[in-house]
């Protein structure tokens, strides 16, 4: 599934990367630990996080992920914003909890 | 490519795989009012099996060839489909892996499986043929990527005269930058890409420097390098810093053990799985430290699938 049609789908705030949304999705990760991240989400994932700054996009671009998801409203820094634009990383945001999100996506057919 | 690397691949790809991807899309159906005689024409006609009925753009049950046999005993090939049809169906999503499609043949050994979407419209069908093609071309296509990989990446030192050629990428860490953090090693993942080392190699190699250079940022007192050598053979790496040097290297390497502060940890790192991810992904991986001079950490990744781990 495209990550512009689970935008469309969860609702989710576009606030970065609005033109690399054509992108197909591969499956979901979800964790706040930055090393599990790195260790764990694959290429073309969505990761669905509480963290909202630079070091995120680091390991997004690393991972080769579709996107981020940062949960619960949580502030995404300026300049974690402006690195995402540079490196065209969708980043969305959402008032939904993590846990609530996963299961979202999973609901549409995102698998891990 | 050895065997068990070959049945690794086949398995991931069966997890990789989507039904949308080898379903067919362009699907003969019947309407609940077409008569058995006609369906039997249709079967004839396009030499198939099997096909779902539809009744306005939902799925309404599925008719197959021993459905006619049923009604050519009973003499009722004039009767309408839906009154031979299977009406208890199992679907799957066209999202889902063609795994599950395998389970679901498996369990309910029907031959061939409606795929429908969210509100129950038909969107394909899938038989255990279009699995194994689907897997057997994909795999073909992993094969040929593997052997232009393979090809580039072994002949970057081709024209190069020497004893032993190595190709050395130094990247200065600096200490706690964490705005900077992790370009060492999106830098080297780029430069492995450009050589045409295998996807799963480049990444193996930068989950070992991303941690590695974390640490760096984290736990230094004066920053420190990171150095990437590439050779026909393997990829090593080395993290080097002055200080303060790890006390009990054996303690570190536990997962989950951390001396991160809290502000640190705030941020997602910390979480005590530094060394252990980089032992998980590396062939082979060595910390010496002295507490007030510092720490060097070297990690081997082999290029030869059979000699290193599988992922």
């Amino acid at each position: 599934m495209k990550l512009s049609e689970i935008v469309r789908k969860l609702d989710l705030n576009v606030q970065a990367g609005e033109d690399a949304l054509d992108i197909e999705v591969t499956g979901g990760y979800a964790a706040d630990l930055l090393s599990c991240a790195m260790a764990g989400a694959r290429r073309g994932n969505l990761w669905v996080t509480l963290q909202g700054h630079l070091n995120v996009i680091a390991i997004a671009t690393l991972d080769e992920l579709a996107g981020v998801i940062v949960s619960e409203s949580k502030p995404v820094a300026h300049d974690a914003l402006a690195k995402a634009q540079e490196e065209h990383l969708p980043i969305l945001t959402t008032s939904m909890t993590t846990f609530e999100v996963a299961g979202r996506l999973w609901e549409i057919g995102i698998r891990v | 490519m050895t065997s068990t690397t070959e049945v690794y691949k086949a398995q991931e790809l069966l997890y990789e795989l989507k039904i949308g991807d080898v379903m067919i899309r362009r699907v003969i159906t019947v309407e609940p009012g077409t008569r058995m005689r006609d369906f039997k024409n249709l079967m004839r006609d396009n030499r198939i099996s099997g096909t779902p009925v539809v009744e306005d753009g939902k799925l309404a049950g599925i008719v197959s060839i021993e459905d006619l046999i049923r009604a050519l005993e009973q003499r009722d090939m004039d009767a309408p489909v839906s009154q031979f049809m299977t009406t208890q169906l199992h679907t799957v999503d066209e999202h889902d892996s063609v795994g599950r499609a395998l389970k679901k043949f498996a369990q309910t050994r029907v031959g061939r499986l409606p795929v429908v979407d969210e509100q129950g419209g038909l969107v394909g069908i899938i038989t255990p043929d279009d699995v194994t093609r689907g897997v057997l071309k994909a795999l073909q296509n992993a094969y040929h990527e593997e052997e232009v990989r393979r090809y580039r990446a072994s002949h970057i030192f081709e024209d190069i005269a020497s004893d032993k050629t190595s190709l050395v990428l130094r990247y200065n860490v600096p200490l706690r930058d964490f705005d900077q953090a992790g370009r060492a090693s999106s830098q080297l993942k780029q430069t492995l890409n450009r050589l045409g080392i295998h996807p799963r190699i480049v990444r193996r190699v930068a989950i070992v420097s991303y941690e590695a250079e974390m640490n760096i940022v984290i736990h230094s007192t004066t920053g420190g390098t990171l150095v990437g050598e590439v050779t026909p053979t393997a990829i090593s790496l080395l993290a080097v810093d002055q200080g303060p040097g790890i006390p009990d290297i054996k303690l570190a390497q536990q997962p989950g053990f951390s001396t991160a502060p809290d502000w640190i940890r705030e941020m997602g790192f910390g979480a005590g799985m530094g060394l252990a991810n980089i032992k998980s992904v590396a062939d082979d991986m060595h910390v010496t430290s002295l507490v007030g001079e510092g720490t060097k950490l070297t990690a081997v990744i082999y290029l030869n699938p059979s000699e290193g781990k599988a992922e």
